[in-house]
């Protein structure tokens, strides 16, 4: 898309809204709903992957030193990962306490 | 060459749909449309039709379908009436959205309760707003016509929405009427095959009824909202095509000895074919009225009721259906809305009757057109009129 979507006239939009990106979907940053986010303690993490599982919108990955860690353009900060975490590596926090 | 067939009016639709060659068919039975899934489901057994039929669990089943073949790009019909669309009403909105050119013949029948399975307009009312094309037929030929039309209409490519088809319940789907068949090379050539333009295909991946969030969903609203006026043109344009090839043209405002008069009556719908009855007669007897009968609901004739009512003094409406609590008759608060803004407007006096399948006389026109008359001159407190309710 040329323009971003606040640019967008109705004169734009493809008949019936009918998207035609395939995987388009991953442009929307559903990060920005979140009003917690998963911190880590990465020296407990035991490489489990559970909060991969578990995480709903699948956006939990392996990282190169073998730790689990959400994206966070896509994380909405639901704290599931961090409730079922065995070994409490995960502590969420309130977003403006960075 | 054409064929004069006397033949029960769901029998002839079906067989329109027949010769339309539509591709898909879901349908879920339902009084007063079953003989017309019927007559195609057996169509289609017998290889008359080469089409699929899918015999669905329900009606919310049955346009769930009809989004999905509509979606590859496959040409789709089907039929209900009454509880049946009012259980579809939920899918109603989505194949208007998404640009899906499903065509639906609605055997209009009363909403429960108390169950009745005759007919009335409560079912075609409650659909109003779901964004479909809605064409009103008063008998079988103009059933045959429009659903021949109704795809024409729908699968234009400045179109490409879905066409809804209005036929009273039993007074059309039950009765045996004279219908002129028109020759399937013509249709053919009427009709010819489409092409969805952004079906759904592996091969070009596409996303239909995605999520819009508050940034896009009002534009997304307000072309659903421009096509759909604009559609009107088009419907024109392909009634006008109609009646050059095969003789029958059809406009959005019917008129019946209406230029001039000075009082007018607005019917919806077979009963419009009795009030013309109701109308000779007192033309007869030297009164000034005359008719108009709505065959397009949705895109609503705007211009065409203005300009059809300019000269009348009184209108009289007849709504076969009540908005509990509110003005009444649907169709004649859409009226009122419509003429409110005009200098020169009629007084309107808005009348229900015909509800549940109880029919209006002759004679019920008539005294409907002489107390509309009465009450247009000395004025009433009521909203609007009930005629025929004993007590």
């Amino acid at each position: 898309m040329a323009k971003s979507e606040s640019e967008l006239t109705w004169k734009d939009l493809e008949i019936g809204c009918i998207v035609t990106e395939p995987g388009s979907a991953r442009q929307y940053e559903t990060g920005a709903w979140r009003s917690q986010r998963p911190t880590y303690d990465f020296s407990k993490c035991i490489k489990c992957g559970i909060c991969q599982l578990y995480c709903p919108e699948g956006c939990v990955e392996q990282n190169e030193d073998g730790v689990f860690e959400a994206n966070m353009f896509y994380c909405k900060g639901c704290g599931i990962c961090a409730k079922e975490c065995w070994t409490r590596v995960i502590t969420m926090v309130e977003e403006e306490e960075k | 060459m054409t064929t004069r067939v006397g033949i029960e009016v769901s029998i002839a639709l079906a067989d329109a749909v027949k010769m339309a060659n539509a591709d898909v068919i879901a349908a879920y039975p339902i009084t007063p449309q079953t003989h017309i899934v019927e007559h195609l489901a057996e169509l289609v057994a017998n290889g008359e039709l080469d089409a699929e039929y899918i015999p669905v669990e329900s009606e919310h089943s049955a346009m769930s379908a009809c989004v999905g073949s509509a979606s590859v790009g496959a040409r789709t019909f089907t039929a209900t009436a009454g509880q049946g669309l009012e259980l579809m009403h939920e899918v109603l909105y989505i194949p208007s959205a998404m640009r899906l050119p499903i065509v639906m013949a609605v055997a209009n029948r009363a909403l429960s309760s108390p169950l009745s399975v005759w007919g009335d307009h409560s079912d075609m009312m409650a659909v109003r707003d779901t964004g479909w094309i809605q064409i009103v037929v008063e008998n079988g030929q103009q059933a045959m016509d429009n659903i021949l039309c109704a795809f024409r209409i729908a699968e234009d490519k400045r179109v490409l929405l879905p066409v809804m088809v209005h036929l009273d319940g039993f007074n059309l789907t039950h009765v045996v009427e004279p219908i002129v068949f028109p020759e399937q090379s013509d249709v053919d050539k009427f009709l010819p095959a489409y092409n969805y333009p952004l079906p759904l295909n592996p091969d070009r991946p596409v996303a239909m009824g995605d999520f819009a969030p508050p940034v896009i969903f009002t534009e997304a609203k307000w072309a659903q909202e421009v096509v759909l006026r604009d559609s009107k043109d088009i419907i024109l344009e392909c009634w006008n095509e109609f009646g050059k090839t095969f003789g029958r043209q059809y406009f959005p405002v019917e008129r019946y000895h209406s230029d001039g008069a000075k009082v007018l009556l607005l019917t919806v719908g077979s009963f419009g074919e009795t009030a013309m009855v109701a109308i000779d007669k007192m033309r007869a007897e030297g009164n000034d009225v005359g008719q108009i009968r709505l065959r397009l609901w949705r895109p609503f004739p705007f211009e065409e009721l203005r300009q059809a009512v300019k000269d009348a003094d009184i209108l009289i409406v007849l709504d076969r259906a009540i908005s509990f609590g509110g003005p009444g008759g649907v169709v004649a608060s859409e009226v009122k809305a419509a003429l409110y803004n005009l200098d020169k407007k009629p007084r309107i006096v808005s009348y229900v009757a015909g509800l549940g399948g109880r029919d209006i006389t002759v004679a019920a026109f008539e005294a409907i057109i002489k107390n509309g008359i009465e009450i247009a001159r000395t004025g009433s407190e009521n909203e609007y009129e009930i005629y025929g309710v004993r007590g």
